[in-house]
């Protein structure tokens, strides 16, 4: 008995170490926050690796590990993969920062591309979208649609990002109904539709009737689905799951950065640096305008060609803060480092930013 | 045919030694049963998930430095269990020794000297004690349900260190983000060679040799043992339950609290809102699963600490869904808690048509 299971060892370690290591000119490999099926945030990322699947076909192998905790198992991870040969690794949740950093200086060969944090290296580079510039968008819109003059915000985490996020759906919404409310609340989770969606419930019987939401499940625009209010999506194209209740959806598109990051490792061109797009690069894209009024949508539209172009920027001044303190001058925008670091609201949020 | 379980007169040593390995085998049949399923080759699903990650100087480092949180914490919950104290809030402990340890490198920045470390995992064990102490008192005093108590501070803890973090303790120059600045090094655990490994599997080895040892050779082992079968019997011997109750919380909450700060000041070098993926929950199954002895906990966290490794290498090398890892794990704790009835049981088959015949 032992004997054979010393035999079958040694064919499995014989059998299955050579496997590995095909025909490729290149592997690359994400580490994921969630589930590849949480239809939001780590769906659209997956979506972003299998467009570079389909661009390169057998000359690019990929790789990925699903539902990696931002804690100590996250270093794990990412090694793993630095050493199962990945020469370009994409690490897409801000808590993976530091460990990548970690990594990437035992591995100074392989390419490192963490999102959203801030801190690079000769191997490390950042990558983010301006989100803020479609929250702008549906902004405006809520306010047009809304009847009781107050959104429900459902928030994950007060770190820029997020509050960026916030402070730009209601200025959007000021530009059409300077008295618009916005009530945020925050589920401390990037991904937990059962919270998510007690969230929107709680929203709905506080007297909001439009919801939005920076978590990344499909929950919230269910639960305005059922009770027949308005919603917009997340990440992704939501459509499916409120077909009547979804007016667009702020969409992550990583495709093309994935396909133009591969491609410069694949050529030896790469480089560090922060990459930031928004609406003009693709990076951002909105969703069809549906369930709306012609002239809303035809609105919607223009403004979203309007920021494309730099015609408009969503944090244009005059811009005051909570306390009536003004932040940004009457026509000046506010430089990118100031969103990339924002951690103060605007006027006539309905909420305090833990301090 | 029908089987029946028959108790047995006495535990089975042979099935003892066995089951281990029966549940072993039914989880690589019923693996190999699942990655056939889903398409994937079972030796090659079998080979990543229980064997690749004990091929390579790295993987076994890492498995080590997942390893050392469970199978301290659950060393410490061995006393509780075996004393009859329930303490479910492990994670909670674990939480509060790291903040406390912690305190000493973000409050006292410029104390940076042999000492400091040594101070920290000190404070650690302080916190995690006084910590677990809460639910032993008020289990004591007021006779609070201690399952309860000591899970719901698990609650209270880990919003207790989100609140540091995003609060008082935030890095001023982290652009805002919920973090506190990275320990100085000083502040920060000894490595063992290049990898993760730190001086934290040495204490852990240490921990369990001396508890081992408490458990099997000295009087206070054999109180541990007598009030958790009987308190009636210990009282007779002049044992005192409560104060069992406390000795058995503060060690747990103060193991714990090592693991914590041993956690926090080696892998991962600052605070920050998540610090431990459910090690004070894990280590209850891997308590369990080593029999509520050190030595078989130390095994059993390196069996668990494998899963989690293997888990990984399969999404990595095969693509599959981390479910599937999720759900091999459970089915592995699932046999070996199940083969456990043979130690306890014989099993007795009975072919229907003898049955018949008896009826007619």
């Amino acid at each position: 008995m032992r004997k054979m299971l010393l035999l079958a060892t040694t064919a499995l370690a014989f059998g299955f170490g050579t496997t590995a290591g095909q025909a490729a000119d290149l592997k690359a490999c994400w580490v994921y926050i969630g589930p590849v099926g949480d239809f939001g945030w780590t769906y659209q990322h997956d979506q972003g690796r299998l467009d570079v699947v389909e661009h390169f076909g057998d000359k690019v192998e990929t790789a990925f590990v699903e539902n990696v905790p931002e804690g100590p198992d996250a270093e794990r991870a990412i090694e793993r993969l630095a050493r199962d040969g990945c020469g370009i690794i994409f690490t897409t949740s801000f808590g993976y920062m530091d460990p990548t950093l970690t990594v990437a200086e035992k591995y100074p060969d392989v390419k490192f591309e963490h999102a959203t944090g801030y801190k690079t290296a000769a191997n490390v580079a950042t990558y983010n979208s301006k989100f803020h510039e479609g929250r702008y968008i549906i902004g405006q819109i809520a306010a047009k649609v809304s009847q009781t003059g107050s959104a429900g915000y459902i928030a994950s985490f007060p770190i820029p990002e997020v509050v960026s996020g916030i402070n730009a759906f209601l200025l959007g919404a000021q530009s059409v109904n300077p008295d618009f409310k916005v009530k945020v609340v925050w589920v401390s989770s990037w991904f937990d539709p059962g919270k998510e969606a007690d969230a929107a419930k709680a929203i709905f019987d506080q007297g909001a009737d439009i919801i939005t939401q920076h978590t990344d499940s499909t929950a919230p625009l269910q639960v305005a689905q059922e009770r027949g209010f308005k919603g917009f999506g997340q990440a992704s194209d939501m459509i499916a799951f409120a077909p009547t209740s979804q007016l667009t959806s702020i969409i992550d598109d990583w495709g093309p950065y994935y396909i133009h990051r591969v491609q410069a490792v694949l050529d030896g061109t790469w480089t560090s640096g922060q990459t930031w797009d928004g609406l003009k690069e693709g990076h951002v894209v909105m969703a069809p305008y549906t369930n709306l009024p012609e002239d809303v949508a035809a609105a919607a539209k223009e403004l979203e060609g309007k920021i494309a172009s730099g015609e408009f920027h969503p944090f244009t001044g005059p811009i005051l803060d909570q306390a009536g303190v003004e932040k940004v001058a009457a026509g000046a925008v506010l430089a990118d480092g100031d969103i990339l670091g924002m951690n103060w609201y605007v006027k006539g949020i309905d909420d305090q930013l833990p301090q | 045919m029908r089987i029946e379980l028959i108790r047995r007169a006495e535990q089975s040593r042979r099935m003892a030694l066995l089951s281990p390995v029966i549940a072993v085998g039914l989880t690589v049949v019923f693996s190999a049963a699942v990655f056939l399923i889903s398409g994937v080759d079972p030796l090659a699903g079998l080979y990543q998930l229980f064997i690749a990650p004990l091929t390579d100087a790295w993987s076994l480092s890492e498995l080590v430095v997942k390893a050392v949180p469970l199978v301290l914490i659950g060393v410490g919950l061995a006393v509780c269990y075996l004393s009859n104290n329930w303490n479910i809030g492990a994670e909670g402990q674990f939480t509060i020794g790291a903040i406390t340890g912690s305190m000493i490198p973000l409050l006292l920045p410029d104390f940076q000297t042999p000492f400091t470390l040594p101070l920290m995992l000190v404070a650690g064990i302080l916190g995690g004690a006084a910590y677990g102490l809460i639910p032993g008192l008020l289990k004591t005093r007021f006779g609070a349900n201690e399952i309860l108590t000591s899970l719901m501070l698990v609650y209270v803890a880990t919003l207790f260190l989100d609140w540091l973090v995003r609060g008082p303790w935030r890095d001023p120059m982290g652009y805002g983000f919920p973090q506190t600045e990275r320990f100085n090094s000083a502040a920060r655990m000894i490595m063992l060679g290049d990898g993760r490994m730190s001086v934290s599997a040495l204490v852990t080895l240490v921990v369990v040799a001396l508890m081992a040892v408490m458990l099997a050779k000295t009087l206070k082992g054999f109180e541990i043992k007598v009030l958790g079968a009987s308190p009636r019997a210990g009282a007779f011997a002049g044992f005192s339950a409560k104060k069992m109750t406390l000795f058995a919380f503060a060690i747990s909450g103060g193991l714990a609290g090592l693991a914590g700060i041993m956690e926090v000041s080696g892998v991962i070098g600052k605070l920050q809102p998540s610090i431990s993926p459910g090690y004070g929950f894990a280590a209850i199954i891997v308590a369990f699963l080593g029999r509520l002895n050190p030595v078989g906990i130390l095994i059993a966290g390196l069996v668990l600490a494998l899963t989690y490794l293997g888990g990984e290498g399969i999404q990595v090398a095969l693509g599959v869904s981390k479910r599937m890892s999720t759900v091999l794990q459970g089915v592995l704790l699932f046999f070996v808690l199940a083969c456990d009835t043979l130690i306890l049981y014989r099993v007795r088959f009975i072919s229907s048509s003898r049955k018949a015949g008896a009826h007619a």
